[in-house]
């Protein structure tokens, strides 16, 4: 790909006062024969057929292996041609420029790390259990609305948004996402993107945790097998700090076996005299969360978190290969409806609000996640062996996690369609009997008879599937009926049932752990300013008191969400996408205020137009969540019905006393002005970003980077998966193998 | 012709490194390289010094949704 002519100039103004930056670009020359072209053409039609089908089918059964094609078609030419095309052309990455694991290289956090590996690391990090959340709840209106923005959305906004992100991070050492705000853009962005930083853990945190509420409630196996991972992980760290330190594989595979046996072992424990003591009320699931949670973040890292961070890892890459292949072999095909009438009218039972733009809300993981930029920028720079591969890493990662969603789309529109709204819609829809739900479901449209649903949670031993909302359960449907089919039949579906549910809460509890560790820190770190001993990580108190802050206010919402007539999930959900998409909006504003500082105004609008579209999107549903005065969709318009129900001493369904009739009230509240704080959070970053764009663009002078200076890199390494034939002679007359390495210094 | 010994060998590489296994390794060739007398911590201390880190800023190893 040859480099325009103005090259030389956007180098320098890149970065100013770097002398080295006038080398040469390293574009790799892209070679166009007829094999690559033919190749590339074919892969362009899978795609395209596979799209051409989704969107022109109608009422017939359309097969699961179209959305594959579309899905990775899609994946197979954006990866060719546009990742490579923001690497070269935009970012300019440097193959002769060292990078901070190369230049700072410790041997522990800074160290030059095998692509493949980092790989690995990179996307463990950043796929949890929301690409199969997202994906589930937005199924309400159909598979195509979901499918098109999680395919759209990670090509041009998601994979762009880690991968520059992560480029930008490595240029400044590892600087985490809320440095570079600060020192990008101004003390009052960097700090407003703090706060959203911390607003966005607290709702993260409360609605993962709510997932885990809805799954578990009532399941004696759920509730057994989960808490059998508390102890395992106990073991696993003794093990490791005391029996055999470092050992992780030895002792990973250890877990994994007793995690499959602990899944077992639930289906006795179910149908046991235990039963009882496993069967627990969302209510007390909550208190006993609240208080795993506050004694997980204030025990050592090393005899909780980091064996089930081993144990998740693990079960996360075997699981999401078994998936890719039980859905490649099983081929299922889909039965929900590619658009229902819920994308248009707006008032599905899952999540109100129409698709625009309240499916952009609800698929955050998989197509645009804000969350990654805390990932993309804090420790994968810190390991990058080489700048090319930021391209392989950061947007190769994302199109993985992507297509996890897209497995996660499958899952729900497999199953029956009545199933999914059983499952999926508030305890106020559907009410508590089979009998209830059949005709709830009848009346959205949808058909399921009430032996249709006794048997379908006769099949995974579950007690009862109604209003099992969060997605995991679906999710869980899914992949068991996917599963059954492939290995075991149908007489494993209960064990694969389990086996998803105890998958999803595995990550869900380590990200709770974790995110809680987050929040304390800087809660800490923001005390400190304050009452100075809070900074330090060693006083006891402050870790308790921070910590307990944390918990008691993801605590809160957990509790309000489990107790919400509404149903917690219907209205948390959306805050929980805004907030995610908020951060998403500070990481792309970022982003373009460095393209434009560093010269490349004519190509700011590669983390530009998806920022003009986030923000669209983050701001529709703000306003209509505040705003709208359809009281499913507004906050202050259900605030508004439900207390002049109060005023006029008449409760209002779903509530059904005075208490739930306040409980309402106060929810909505505090959610619609959650709501509001969100848009202002994110109107302020916008404002400040623009104003220093504005700034850059009318005097280019005044203009200060914190880029560090150019090194020359002294490794050799392949920028992609495979090495080319020029990197394989490279590699060879350096005499190093395919993982590359440092060149040998001649000896003198 | 790669032999499936050497394959096995890759494999394994490949895992230690994912699981952080070879952690420690990395560690004593770093400290070796620069000097091959140099002191080391064992691995039973050096695994205890990545937890406690890990326990001093939390935000390393952060896991996403």
């Amino acid at each position: 790909m040859p480099e325009p002519g103005s090259t030389g100039t956007e180098r320098n103004a890149a970065s100013p006062g770097g002398p080295a930056d006038s080398l040469p670009s390293t574009a790799p020359p892209s070679r166009v024969t007829p094999t690559s072209i033919a190749v590339w053409s074919l892969v362009a039609l899978v795609g395209a057929a596979g799209w051409t089908v989704l969107a022109l089918s109608r009422g017939e059964d359309v097969s699961a292996a179209w959305m594959l094609a579309a899905a990775l078609g899609s994946y197979a030419i954006a990866y060719r041609f546009y990742s490579r095309f923001i690497a070269y052309r935009v970012l300019k990455v440097d193959k002769t420029r060292a990078t901070p694991a190369e230049r700072l290289d410790n041997g522990v956090d800074f160290h030059p790390t095998d692509r493949r590996v980092l790989f690995g690391h990179h996307f463990a990090a950043v796929a949890g259990a929301g690409p199969l959340v997202g994906p589930v709840l937005a199924a309400q209106m159909g598979y195509l609305p979901g499918t098109i923005w999680i395919v759209a959305g990670v090509i041009f906004a998601g994979a762009v948004q880690d991968m520059v992100t992560l480029f930008f991070s490595t240029r400044r050492d590892g600087r985490s996402l809320g440095q570079m705000a600060r020192d990008e853009i101004g003390p009052f962005g960097g700090a407003a993107a703090l706060v959203a930083v911390f607003a966005i853990m607290i709702i993260l945190l409360a609605v993962l945790a709510l997932v885990i509420v809805g799954a578990l409630a009532h399941s004696p196996w759920g509730v057994f097998s989960i808490g059998m991972t508390i102890p395992i992980a106990l073991f696993m760290g003794v093990y490791l700090r005391v029996l055999r330190p470092g050992r992780v594989t030895e002792v990973s595979l250890i877990g994994v076996a007793l995690l499959l046996l602990a899944i077992v072992a639930g289906g006795w424990v179910a149908e046991s005299s235990w039963a009882d003591f496993f069967t627990l009320k969302p209510t007390t699931l909550v208190l006993w969360m609240v208080a795993y949670g506050f004694l997980a973040s204030v025990l050592p890292v090393w005899l909780l978190l980091a064996p089930r961070d081993y144990l998740s890892t693990f079960m996360k890459v075997g699981t999401i290969a078994l998936m890719a292949i039980g859905v490649a072999v099983a081929m299922p095909t889909l039965k929900m409806d590619a658009i229902t009438s819920f994308a248009s009218r707006g008032d599905g039972p899952v999540f109100a609000g129409s698709m625009f733009p309240f499916v952009f809300i609800t698929i955050a993981c998989g197509a645009l996640s804000g969350f990654h930029a805390l990932v993309s920028s804090g420790t994968t720079p810190k390991m990058v062996q080489k700048e090319t591969q930021i391209r392989m890493i950061g947007y190769g990662s994302m199109l993985t996690e992507s297509f996890v969603a897209i497995m996660a789309m499958i899952a729900a529109c497999i199953i029956e369609p009545g199933l999914f709204f059983s499952v999926n819609s508030p305890a106020g829809v559907v009410g508590s009997t089979v009998q209830s739900a059949s005709a709830a479901v009848a009346n959205l449209g949808f058909s399921i008879s009430p032996e249709q649903l006794a048997q379908a949670a006769k099949d995974v031993e579950e007690a009862s599937l109604l209003s099992r909302t969060g997605g995991a359960p679906t999710f869980a449907l899914g992949m068991a009926e996917i599963f059954s089919s492939v290995f075991g039949g149908a007489s494993m579906k209960a064990f694969w049932y389990h086996f998803a549910i105890m998958f999803e809460a595995l990550f869900i509890l380590t990200t709770l752990d974790a995110g809680t560790r987050v929040g304390r820190f800087m809660l800490q770190d923001m005390l400190g300013n304050v009452y100075k001993p809070f900074k330090q990580i060693s006083w006891k108190p402050g870790v308790w008191l921070a910590s307990a802050l944390v918990v008691g206010a993801w605590g809160y919402f957990l509790w309000v969400g489990v107790k919400d007539p509404l149903g917690g999930i219907n209205q948390l959900f959306p805050l929980f996408g805004i907030a995610n998409q908020l951060l998403a909006a500070v990481a792309l504003a970022v982003c373009t205020t460095l393209l434009v500082k560093s010269g490349r105004l004519k190509w700011a609008w590669v983390t530009g137009v998806p920022l003009t579209w986030d923000a669209a999107v983050t701001l529709t549903a703000s306003w209509q969540k505040v705003f709208s005065e359809d009281p499913r969709v507004g906050f202050f318009a259900q605030r508004d019905k439900y207390q002049a129900g109060i005023d006029a001493g008449k409760t209002l369904a779903p509530a059904k006393t005075m208490d739930d009739m306040h409980t309402v009230v106060l929810n909505s509240t505090v959610d619609g002005v959650l709501s509001a704080l969100f848009a202002l959070l994110i109107v302020v970053v916008l404002v400040d970003a623009a104003r220093v764009c504005f700034k850059a663009v009318r005097s280019p002078g005044s203009v200060r980077l914190a880029e560090v200076p150019w090194t020359e890199s002294k490794i050799v390494a392949p920028a992609g998966l495979f090495p080319t034939a020029e990197e394989k002679a490279e590699l060879a007359a350096a005499g190093l193998d395919s993982g590359g390495g440092k060149v040998k210094e001649p000896v003198a | 012709m790669t032999t499936l010994r050497e394959r096995l060998a890759r494999v394994r590489h490949y895992v230690r490194e994912f699981s952080g296994e070879a952690a420690y390794d990395r560690y004593v060739a770093h400290a070796r390289g620069h000097d091959p007398q140099a002191e080391v911590m064992t691995r039973r201390a050096f695994e205890r010094a990545r937890t406690d880190a890990r326990e001093a800023d939390p935000r390393e190893g952060f896991r996403c949704c």
